[in-house]
């Protein structure tokens, strides 16, 4: 029976591995049930699918930027000369069957890699998921952030398409503006003076396709062990305490909502991806250093450095015989420089402000914590207001107002706004611990109207969910009676569930 | 840690299979497995529908509309299956505090510094050669590593391939005369043999003669015939700056929204864009072609360290 063979298979294994104690006790390994656990999933399954498109992807693009005449099926750009990278990219859309929908659903999955991996850190960080002994976490989760948009942007790069050639031109200019080194950097990175002699592509390639996703899947690899070993954080509730998880088991429960949820990522991304076009590369045409497209935004994650960069006033320091392009070090480096090492270093500023050094296993409501509530929302305005400033030229286009006035709006709201979000996120949430019972799930009401017009109400019948609450939380049956340890012998005798 | 689990410390009761946290989470199990088992055919039909679409080379849509069904039908069913048809518990798991007992602490730091502090204090001689042939290794391979990739900057940034008597050519390599433009019109021109190249793009301009006339004093001879040329490389960030406004005699760049006053020297009157576009001289010749009377009078493009 399939029993017996599980039970011999694994008998052969442990023997060999040991894998037996570990291996239950990883089964047993209990995930809390909530909703918020599953953002940091919605990353983990795009990267799956940014990973399988990807290898697919990478089977016919051709990382060149020599020079060839297209003539592929697509018409309006046949007997063009453009470079290998955008032929094939091209050539991926029209003439490799399924090969548009792979293409769609790659750029897809990583919008909602990097857009899931920013939500899942806002929970983390406003319900203090982050504190002892998780820091080591959510340093690798920074820079897995950090390695995603940097990532992002070199595959949004590689098609070599007007739009994406534009972008590279632009980070070309913000490495160059570097003082002292900038141009060295430029140089060396490019292989000579923009455009370089065609080695950015192929450069771009290996980095984006080998180099990045080897060090994001080191990290992710270390993401989960930590998890494993320092086990979940836990909202507080009923039977749940510092010293312990309350949840369903990684088997078999967790294992397969897991997976189902997996699925319907996937589905959701590939849905996306028929039905919603993202970068039509073959309207934008091959990338020609003097040609230029009108009101293009890059990707979502890099808003916001572009409109740190478009609301930046000309500032460029000189003297000494030298220039310090200020308009562009300070928004385009110094910027997020600064706020990468704010998010780095946020649980130990924390910590040393409020002198808290005790492990936290159960989570924050975020108005348990007024303060860093309130400066988490400052920073999501300040990262909104950049990102939306990345927009001014649309945005004026499109409520028929002077650029200038756009402009100057930004300026002003970048400064002003994050104020004003602390200031009322931090009474908010003064006012909601004030009121008793805030944000406690109730029971239903049935409201019952007689005859007469009288109206009664009678609580509903719990919700199978509700009944969960009722009952105390037990360790995970093993299905096995252990003799008492003073009379072992080593051997267990199993129970078969029926 | 797993050997300290209290789960393992007793024979759990023989009533466990009767346990409520054992029973499945709906208070209708069979229909439950109906609505798990239709989601996962019509996944299953999904499926299939993506084979029959690739094979018919079917639309995106197609393809991904039933790719889309097939996985979000049979991942909505192994959900259900797992959400309502699985030991509801709650189930509980202790944490243990993972750090070590002070005796090991101590015997980890005590390692480190007694056992390596003999042997580092003893030999400190190899210690500091060991340190120093490590130190020159990274140095050394930097080199291969960094140097490699390209060349350095020189004087690259500082010039371009104009030179006096540069023909301006258009993109095709065709010589650019003087009745190409109307008043008002712009053309992207490049010095002969560089057509398309990043550095040596200029924009070239034809204003009203009158409106030439208003260029910054000592540049009045640098246009003819109401023509001008500059950089089209924008200052702020290198984009090309492609957009020209008639009306206003503004050249706008559409990435960042600078905006150069052409009339006036290409000078920046908005945006970020902190210096002019640098201006090219021309000049016409006896066949009326345009020609360069010289490289333009500044470093084009972005600013960077080494620029005065």
């Amino acid at each position: 029976m399939i029993d017996e063979s599980i039970d011999k298979s694994l008998r052969w294994v442990d023997d060999r591995l040991g894998v037996a104690k570990g291996g239950r006790t990883f089964l047993d390994k209990i995930f809390p049930d909530h909703w918020s656990f599953m953002l940091g999933e919605i990353a983990l399954y795009s990267f799956v699918v940014l990973l399988a498109t990807g290898v697919f992807l990478s089977l016919y693009y051709v990382p060149s930027a020599h020079e060839i005449i297209y003539n592929g099926s697509y018409i309006p750009l046949r007997g063009q000369r453009v470079s290998e990278a955008y032929a094939s990219s091209v050539g991926l859309s029209f003439d490799v069957r399924s090969g548009l929908l792979m293409r769609q659903a790659h750029h897809w999955a990583a919008d909602i890699f990097l857009g899931s991996i920013a939500v899942h850190m806002a929970r983390v960080f406003f319900t203090g998921a982050f504190r002892k002994p998780r820091e080591f976490n959510w340093i690798v989760g920074v820079t897995m952030l950090i390695l995603g948009i940097v990532n992002g942007f070199l595959g949004y790069s590689l098609p070599d398409d007007l739009v994406s050639g534009t972008g590279i031109r632009i980070a070309y200019s913000i490495v160059e503006s570097i003082p002292l080194v900038g141009s060295y950097i430029a140089f060396f990175l490019f292989g000579g003076n923009y455009p370089g002699n065609g080695l950015i592509i192929p450069r771009f390639f290996i980095l984006h396709v080998l180099i990045i996703p080897l060090v994001i899947i080191g990290l992710l690899a270390a993401h989960l062990g930590l998890l494993v070993k320092q086990k979940h954080t836990q909202f507080a509730g009923k039977g749940k305490t510092e010293h312990n998880v309350v949840g369903s088991p990684m088997f078999p429960t967790f294992m397969a909502k897991t997976t189902g949820f997996l699925f319907m990522v996937t589905a959701v991304i590939f849905l996306l991806a028929g039905f919603a076009q993202i970068n039509p590369i073959w309207q934008f045409g091959q990338y020609e250093p003097y040609q230029i497209s009108y009101a293009v935004q890059p990707d979502w994650y890099m808003g916001w450095l572009d409109g740190a960069l478009r609301i930046m006033p000309s500032w460029e320091w000189v003297g000494w015989g030298h220039t310090i392009p200020l308009e562009i070090f300070l928004p385009a480096v110094i910027f997020p420089g600064i706020i990468f090492n704010i998010f780095f270093a946020w649980p130990f500023l924390e910590a040393r402000h409020t002198k808290d050094l005790a492990y936290h296993n159960l989570l924050d409501r975020p108005r348990d914590r007024p303060k860093r509530t309130a400066a988490g929302a400052a920073m999501l305005m300040l990262l909104g207001m950049t990102f939306f400033a990345s927009s001014t030229d649309v945005m004026a286009n499109f409520f028929e107002l002077p650029l200038k006035s756009v402009l100057w709006f930004f300026r002003i709201a970048v400064v002003v706004t994050p104020i004003i979000a602390y200031v009322v996120t931090y009474k908010i949430c003064l006012e909601m611990r004030a009121a008793e019972g805030i944000g406690k799930r109730k029971r239903a009401v049935i409201v019952t109207r007689s005859s007469t017009g009288e109206y009664s109400t009678t609580e509903a019948e719990p919700r199978p969910g509700d009944g969960q609450e009722e009952l105390e939380a037990v360790p995970v049956p093993t299905f096995i009676d252990l003799v008492p340890p003073e009379l072992a012998t080593g051997e267990g005798v199993r129970r078969v569930m029926r | 840690m797993s050997d300290e689990s209290p789960r393992l410390e007793g024979p759990l009761p023989p009533a466990a299979l009767d346990d409520p946290h054992l029973q499945p989470y709906a208070r209708h199990p069979g229909a439950a497995q109906a609505v798990a088992a239709v989601a996962m055919v019509v996944g299953f039909l999904g499926f299939v529908g993506f084979g029959v679409a690739y094979w018919v080379s079917a639309s995106n849509q197609w393809q991904a509309i039933t790719l889309g069904v097939g996985l979000l039908a049979l991942g909505f069913g192994v959900t259900a299956w797992g959400k309502y048809l699985m030991p509801q518990g709650p189930f509980v798991e202790e944490r243990h505090e993972f750090h070590s007992t002070e005796a090991e602490r101590a015997a980890m730091t005590a390692a480190i510094t007694e056992r390596g502090g003999m042997v580092v204090k003893r030999r400190g001689l190899l210690f500091g050669l060991f340190g120093l042939g490590a130190t020159a290794m990274g140095i050394v391979l930097a080199f291969p590593l960094i140097r490699s990739l390209g060349p350095r900057p020189g004087t690259t940034l500082f010039q371009t391939n104009w030179k006096k008597g540069s023909q301006l050519v258009t993109i095709d390599g065709r010589q650019v005369t003087a009745d190409d433009l109307e008043v008002g019109g712009v053309l992207t021109v490049f010095p002969r043999g560089y057509q398309g190249s990043s550095p040596n793009q200029v924009i070239l301009i034809r204003l009203a003669d009158q409106l030439q006339q208003l260029t910054p004093p000592g540049r009045t001879d640098w246009g003819v015939l109401g023509y001008v040329a500059y950089s089209k490389m924008c200052t702020h960030l290198g984009c090309p700056v492609g957009l020209y406004q008639e009306q206003t005699q503004q050249l706008v760049c559409p990435c960042h929204q600078s905006i150069f006053n052409v009339v006036a020297g290409a000078v920046p009157e908005f945006g970020p864009a902190p210096r002019p576009l640098p201006q090219l001289p021309i000049t016409v010749d006896a066949h009326g072609f345009l020609r360069a009377k010289g490289d333009f009078n500044q470093p084009v493009g972005p600013g960077f360290w080494e620029r005065p």
